[in-house]
């Protein structure tokens, strides 16, 4: 039956879209959301990636639009197509969220995360840390004779790279903001 | 002209603007204000209900009988916790709910107040959507919005938090029309080019099958009309999910009956078999596919849906449409009649040929008898002797419930009330009571188990007080009937409490509140005892005494294929090689 023959693969958004829907392959995916800016949003995204056994690998959220009340929540997630699919139309439904964003689907994308570490120690160690720290473009916020803290930015992938080469050199404490993430161009 | 005037006054000013005509509801010290204020009015009828959850079943049935929403008014704390399950089971079947809870004033939220309960917290994955109205100035507008969520796109249950202060506060009422609704406009027009795929599908299909749901019903009469309009139109065979019965007729002469675990045997191969399957509001249940690997494996599947989320979700889906049924099938009629009304008609009699030698296996057959009344025959007399009726039926949930939906026919939509997704014993009771309130002159009958009835028997005090002439039809086998057949079929017979002891004496029960009791027993009576309970201008509780050992054929084991379903005949055999599932 020719007519039939429709191609395998179509997602929800397109009966064209030739992604294969079947693939078994997890990867990677930054949503960004655009939500009101209300009591409980929060706890309505989370509960829907718990409740319904999704991965949240990084989430961040702040208020990006004072005057329209508007929040940008970006979470990193993984999944096979279809579970992206699906976690996607599941945020859609939710009724404060007015808009749901694949950066990783729709465009290029520029993602960036801030985060500090805490090194300790002395010596050796402690110019070694400081070395790196240039090298990184990381920034000392903070220092005393004992220790240093680090302020670096750049994709999670730089970050995770400092966090390995310091972690011999007295690495204490770290704090992550998460992904923060835009999609390239106008 | 703004308008000044208390929370709680503007609950039911709100409540008047949206022409809500009846509240199911229970008071307590968090709503004090909101009953005062319906205390001192005659618009709104309050039907005050035995237990909470039975408030939000009773809203249910009514929605699903008006097609409008049903509004429920508790209290906070246990008020409102009472009412989860209720609220699951309408955000499973998409019944439009607004459900008011009180809660303790706002300076004390927090403390472990009297009474307190984080309830916007315990039903947010209850609900489509809740809110914490924590300023009374933006009340009235929180409750146009809340009616707008509840009854656009795919409906369902909200929920409406509001703290005592908020009630005895003042504020200005927000009119329905200045409330904000316009974030929330989900699309109801389907993609043309998608509906023209699918009108080029269904000109060459040689094995179509419409498969409907609960989605025709949630569109309205019009779609069902619609729907109607296309079936017959095309010759093609349709079958429906439980949620779905009545869009299409039964006694229309396409119609294939139910699907899914306890669906026909017809329905099902042909859903196994068919070339082409459209599905119309219906979302992929697992008691529809069984073995997701092996759902109809050779078929190019469409699917109307206003939800994205319930495409691809369980089954691929070749060829989505994301709308409105009504919507989506108005333009693809238009656009199948402008093409000339094309079917494939050789092939389509060749199927119905296949379609009709299944059907002579005749899948609901089940061994009469003269002395004990089997559940079958009780429903297919019940069907014979109110058929042409006014009649709504609502069910509880167990064997009766597949009984009901094999052996009862039904007409048009909204006749038929039935817990689906959450599958809720103590549902029918209390929803036939909401059909009820909404249509007083109609046959209103639950066709109930023992054990599903006494989980809100309580109501029958609502009934008697609200004048509701509800007929209980309750099958009795004095077993947890479906529990039991699947122990019987899947754990070696060994009968784990399922059996229900010590039940009381119904006629006695149904007299103690000032109701009606029948008993039968006996198949050569059951027809006047029948007619006995549609005649009485009362609530009736009918004890029908039937079969305890019936099982429920045919039945698609959990987790097989559609193609290995049991009928009554394979049962013995699939007993004896049975691996747990
Ligand atoms: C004991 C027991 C046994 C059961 N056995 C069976 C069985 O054998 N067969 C069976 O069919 N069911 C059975 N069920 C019911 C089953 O669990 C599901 O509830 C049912 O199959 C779901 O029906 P549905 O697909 O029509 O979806 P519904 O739950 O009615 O969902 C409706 C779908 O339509 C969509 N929709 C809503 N409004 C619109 C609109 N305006 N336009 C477009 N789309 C819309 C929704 O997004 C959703 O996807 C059983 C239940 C119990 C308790
Ligand atoms: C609230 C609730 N608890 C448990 C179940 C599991 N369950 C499904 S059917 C059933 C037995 C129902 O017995 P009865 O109402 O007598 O109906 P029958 O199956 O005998 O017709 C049970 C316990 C349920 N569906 N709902």
């Amino acid at each position: 039956m020719a007519a039939l023959n429709i191609k395998k693969g179509s997602s929800s958004h397109s009966a064209y879209d030739l992604r294969d829907f079947h693939s078994q392959a997890e990867r990677s995916h930054t949503l960004a959301l655009i939500v009101d800016n209300e009591a409980g949003v929060l706890a309505r995204v989370i509960g829907l990636f718990s409740g319904r056994g999704y991965n949240i690998d990084s989430l961040t959220v702040a208020e990006t639009d004072h005057k329209g009340h508007r929040s940008r929540i970006t979470i990193v997630t993984r999944g096979t197509e279809a579970v992206i699919e699906q976690i996607k139309a599941q945020l859609g439904r939710i009724v404060p969220v007015h808009e749901v964003h694949d950066l990783t689907v729709e465009s290029a994308a520029v993602e960036r995360e801030l985060a500090l570490f805490k090194v300790v120690g002395g010596g050796d160690k402690r110019v070694e840390a400081l070395r790196l720290a240039d090298i990184f473009r990381a920034n000392v916020v903070d220092s005393t004779l004992e220790s240093f803290v680090f302020e670096i930015t750049g994709t999670s992938e730089k970050i995770d790279a400092f966090a390995e080469l310091m972690r011999p050199l007295g690495l204490a404490d770290v704090a992550r903001t998460g992904v923060a993430a835009l999609s390239r161009g106008a | 002209m703004s308008r000044t005037m208390t929370g709680a006054k503007m609950v039911v000013q709100a409540l008047k603007d949206q022409g809500v005509e009846v509240v199911f509801g229970y008071p307590g010290g968090a709503v004090l204000p909101i009953y005062d204020e319906i205390f001192q009015q005659n618009d709104i009828r309050h039907v005050l209900v035995r237990h909470e959850q039975a408030a939000v079943h009773m809203a249910e049935g009514y929605a699903r009988s008006t097609g409008k929403p049903g509004v429920v008014l508790v209290t906070s704390g246990p008020g409102a916790t009472n009412a989860v399950t209720g609220m699951v089971d309408a955000l499973m079947d998409s019944i439009p709910i607004v459900v008011f809870t009180g809660q303790v004033p706002t300076f004390m939220i927090g403390t472990d107040g009297f009474q307190e309960a984080d309830t916007v917290g315990i039903t947010r994955p209850c609900t489509k959507h809740n809110w914490l109205a924590k300023d009374t100035d933006r009340l009235a507008g929180i409750i146009h919005e809340a009616f707008h969520v509840a009854t656009s796109g795919r409906p369902g249950p909200v929920l409406i938090d509001i703290p005592k202060d908020v009630q005895f506060a003042t504020g200005t009422y927000t009119e329905p029309r200045q409330a904000r609704v316009d974030h929330y406009k989900p699309r109801l027009k389907g993609d043309i080019e998608a509906i023209t795929r699918l009108v080029e599908l269904m000109e060459s299909a040689e094995r179509p099958i419409f498969y409907t749901g609960g989605g025709v019903i949630n569109s309205g009469p019009g779609a069902s009309q619609l729907l109607r309009e296309l079936v017959d139109a095309t010759g093609f065979p349709i079958t429906s999910t439980l949620m779905g019965l009545g869009a299409y007729p039964a006694s229309g002469k396409s119609w294939l009956g139910m699907l899914g675990m306890h669906g026909l045997y017809e329905a099902n191969l042909a859903m196994h078999g068919c070339d082409l399957m459209i599905a119309i509001g219906a979302r992929f249940d697992d008691r529809i596919t069984g073995r997701v690997s092996d759902f109809s494996p050779d078929s190019t599947k469409a699917q109307i849906d206003i939800d994205a989320s319930s495409i691809n979700k369980i089954v691929h889906v070749d060829l989505p449409i994301l709308g409105d049924v009504g919507h989506v099938l108005e333009d693809l009629l238009m656009i199948w009649k402008s093409r000339g009304r094309k079917t494939n008609r050789a092939a389509l009699a060749g199927w119905w040929k296949q379609i009709d030698a299944w059907k002579e296996v005749k899948c609901l057959s089940y061994a009469p008898s003269e002395t004990v009344i089997k559940p079958q025959y009780a429903l297919e007399r019940l069907e014979a002797l109110t058929k042409g009726r006014d009649r709504y039926v609502t069910t509880e949930v167990g064997q009766h419930q597949m009984w009901a939906a094999q052996f009862l026919g039904f007409e048009a939509p909204n006749r038929w009330m039935t817990s689906g997704g959450l599958g809720t014993m103590g549902y029918g009771f209390p929803a036939s009571i909401g059909v009820q309130i909404a249509h007083p002159e109609s046959l209103v009958i639950n066709i109930a188990g023992e054990a599903s009835f006494l989980m809100n028997m309580q109501e029958i005090g609502t009934a008697m007080q609200f004048r509701a002439p509800v007929k209980q039809f309750i099958l009795n086998n004095e077993r947890l009937g479906m529990v039991r057949q699947w122990q019987d079929l899947l754990h070696g017979g060994r009968y784990s409490q399922s059996w229900s002891e010590s039940l009381p004496d119904f006629v006695k029960l149904a007299e103690a509140f000032g109701a009606k009791g029948i008993q039968c027993s006996d198949p050569a009576q059951l027809d006047d005892a029948i007619m006995e309970m549609i005649e009485y201008d009362g609530p009736v509780i009918f004890d029908c005494l039937v079969e305890k050992h019936e099982n429920c054929f045919p039945m698609i084991p959990s987790g097989k294929p559609h193609n290995e379903m049991l009928l009554a005949a394979d049962a013995e055999a699939f007993k004896s090689g049975a691996a747990l599932v």
